[in-house]
């Protein structure tokens, strides 16, 4: 039977040579991760239920990421949870503060997830993974508790939506505007429990950073993952982060692709030589405009960070739209380094310099108000533009407050203007 | 298992951000979640909710973080069924999985009105209207995830089947 990279992956971690839609396995994984949110109810399911083990203490990481530094004494007594946790069970991939990045964006640049492997994270932005070719998905705290006690997980095998883009990036976008762009085709619901395989000669060319952005947001279109083929692009990029382990990885990089002949549910090709920056409105990550027609919307908040784009290439191109520009006197611009070894990279290219120089204010890594959490809530009737990847009614803070979701660039470029603005018009 | 309460209707897309705010996710004390369930979408509703109360939805229910405080804060205020025509993966698997009775079902989101008192025979998913008098059938949960509730949740059912889930 002909298969797709996803139905490969999750076989070979069932030990079957093949695996068909629809198809109840219990497959191996080879990654499990929780944070300061969703861990302490898995550890205290775990407790709960007795288990005295993990099944493997090099096989799980624990990343206080999403209320940290530490918001509130609850939020810090959740972490001390985590920080006893691995304590006790010798956790290996444990990261305190100062070390801690966010997940999704720490765990690829530690190496410990690579092509083909098979990641569940109690974090629904677990499928980001699937940049590298992995099968990579979100589940819940009890799911991640089961996980951490056998090293099993249950999955219905999903059926895959191809997605085929073709043309070449117009200046200013990239792989936030395809897969925002993919989103206001489909639906928060368009790839309702599928695999979303993003594919054609765009993404061949697309750097790693932007592939993480686009499978980092398969879950807004209701994916269980979202997978790019490695290619020689994967390759150059896990040569710098998997260490010893590349050998493994690199023998495994042949036979990660999807057959010809596969079947999918469903295959959409579009041309996007001709799309310009794209801005998802409130309150829907589908709700996905062209940034000129928002020309009038005013932002009072503009966030560059998070799982999606928080990486350095995405802290380059606001550095490139912010240069010798201030940003706007009522705006406030955060910018948010996803992981320490980014934020050291930004402070020695000088973009931190720059960047504070402009107005903006730079904090330490943290998932913050992505989810609302910390350190840049947004008031009642304010309105932010964010590199993150939800728009949901409250997300950032008050219930009535608003969230435009776009690419770095546009981001910057707003915080200038003081309202949503294309590079283009700076 | 039959259960039968007064229907809160809400519409598409109920997302986890709405169900339980960011803002509450500093605690896993189910007490503290049920008294913020549904918060931002409607600011009164787990005053309004009676235990045994049903949230009837419509597509994609759930959908957004994989916060399992979501599942949590619905039964925690009382809920003892939520029915939709469709719900997003993650919040699926944490309703088997924490024991929050689920149904799918297309037309019940369309026909049912806010206010109707339901009746819910679990073990046949069977749904009876007492406002008016109609009755509609779901389909059953793929065996596998029968043996997950049946068990009282995904840990005691691993307990049980000593690390053989399927």
């Amino acid at each position: 039977m002909k298969q797709t990279i996803t139905q490969k992956i999750l076989a070979s971690h069932y030990n079957k040579r093949e695996v068909v839609p629809g198809e109840f396995i219990n497959a191996r994984v080879d990654l499990c991760l929780g944070n300061d949110v969703t861990a302490p109810l898995s550890i205290h399911e775990l407790e709960k239920s007795g288990v005295k083990k993990v099944w493997d203490k090099n096989r799980v990481a624990l990343i206080p990421d999403h209320f940290t530094p530490n918001k509130d004494a609850l939020s810090a007594n959740h972490c001390k949870i985590l920080k006893e946790f691995s304590k006790k069970h010798k956790i290996k991939h444990y990261f305190e503060q100062g070390r801690v990045g966010v997940e999704h964006v720490l765990l690829p640049e530690k190496g410990l997830v690579g092509p083909g492997d098979l990641v569940i994270g109690a974090d629904s932005h677990t499928c980001t993974y699937g940049a590298l070719g992995a099968f990579s998905t979100g589940v819940g705290s009890t799911d991640l508790a089961a996980v951490m006690a056998t090293g099993l997980c249950w999955f219905n095998v999903p059926e895959s939506m191809k997605f085929i883009y073709k043309g070449k990036l117009s200046k200013w976008t990239g792989g936030k505007d395809v897969v925002l762009f993919t989103i206001g085709h489909i639906g928060v619901d368009g790839a309702h429990y599928k695999a979303m395989e993003f594919t054609g000669p765009v993404i061949d060319k697309l750097p790693m950073d932007d592939r993480f952005a686009m499978c980092n947001m398969a879950i807004e279109a209701g994916g269980k993952n979202g997978i790019i083929a490695p290619d020689n692009i994967t390759r150059d990029y896990i040569k710098t982060t998997t260490g010893k382990r590349y050998a493994q990885y690199a023998k495994r990089l042949k036979s990660l692709y999807s057959d010809k002949g596969a079947e999918y549910a469903d295959i959409h090709e579009w041309n996007i030589s001709n799309i310009e920056p794209q801005v998802a409105c409130p309150h829907l990550p589908s709700n996905v405009k062209g940034v000129s027609s928002l020309k009038k919307v005013s932002i009072d908040q503009s966030v560059i960070g998070s799982c999606t784009n928080g990486r350095i290439s995405d802290f380059r191109i606001a550095a490139k739209v912010l240069k010798g520009k201030k940003v706007n006197s009522r705006v406030r611009l955060i910018i948010i380094p996803a992981t320490q070894k980014i934020y050291l990279q930004a402070l020695e290219e000088g973009l931190l310099e720059m960047f504070t120089k402009a107005g903006a204010a730079v904090e330490t890594p943290t998932c913050g108000p992505c989810l609302g959490g910390h350190a840049g809530i947004l008031a009642e009737g304010e309105a932010a533009i964010a590199t993150t990847n939800r728009n949901f009614v409250g997300r950032m803070g008050h219930p009535k407050s608003f969230v435009y979701l776009s690419n770095p660039a546009v981001a910057a470029a707003s915080a200038i203007k003081g309202r949503i603005t294309s590079p283009e018009d700076l | 298992m039959r259960l039968k309460g007064r229907v809160f209707k809400f519409g598409e897309n109920i997302n986890t951000d709405e169900i339980i705010p960011a803002r509450y996710l500093n605690t896993i004390e189910p007490d503290v979640l049920g008294k913020h369930c549904m918060e931002d979408a409607d600011p009164e509703f787990a005053k309004k909710v009676k235990k045994g109360d049903i949230i009837v939805a419509g597509r994609n229910f759930g959908c957004g973080s994989s916060r399992e405080h979501a599942p949590i804060s619905i039964k925690a205020c009382g809920i003892s069924c939520v029915i939709a025509e469709s719900f997003a993966r993650i919040f699926y698997r944490n309703a088997i999985n924490i024991g929050l009775p689920i149904l799918e079902n297309t037309e019940v989101p369309k026909d049912i009105n806010d206010g109707d008192i339901i009746e819910i025979d679990l073990s046949k998913g069977r749904i009876h209207d007492d406002t008016r008098g109609n009755e509609y059938n779901t389909q059953a949960f793929p065996e596998f995830m029968q043996k997950i509730v049946k068990a009282g949740g995904l840990m005691k059912y691993i307990k049980k089947s000593n690390k053989r889930f399927i």
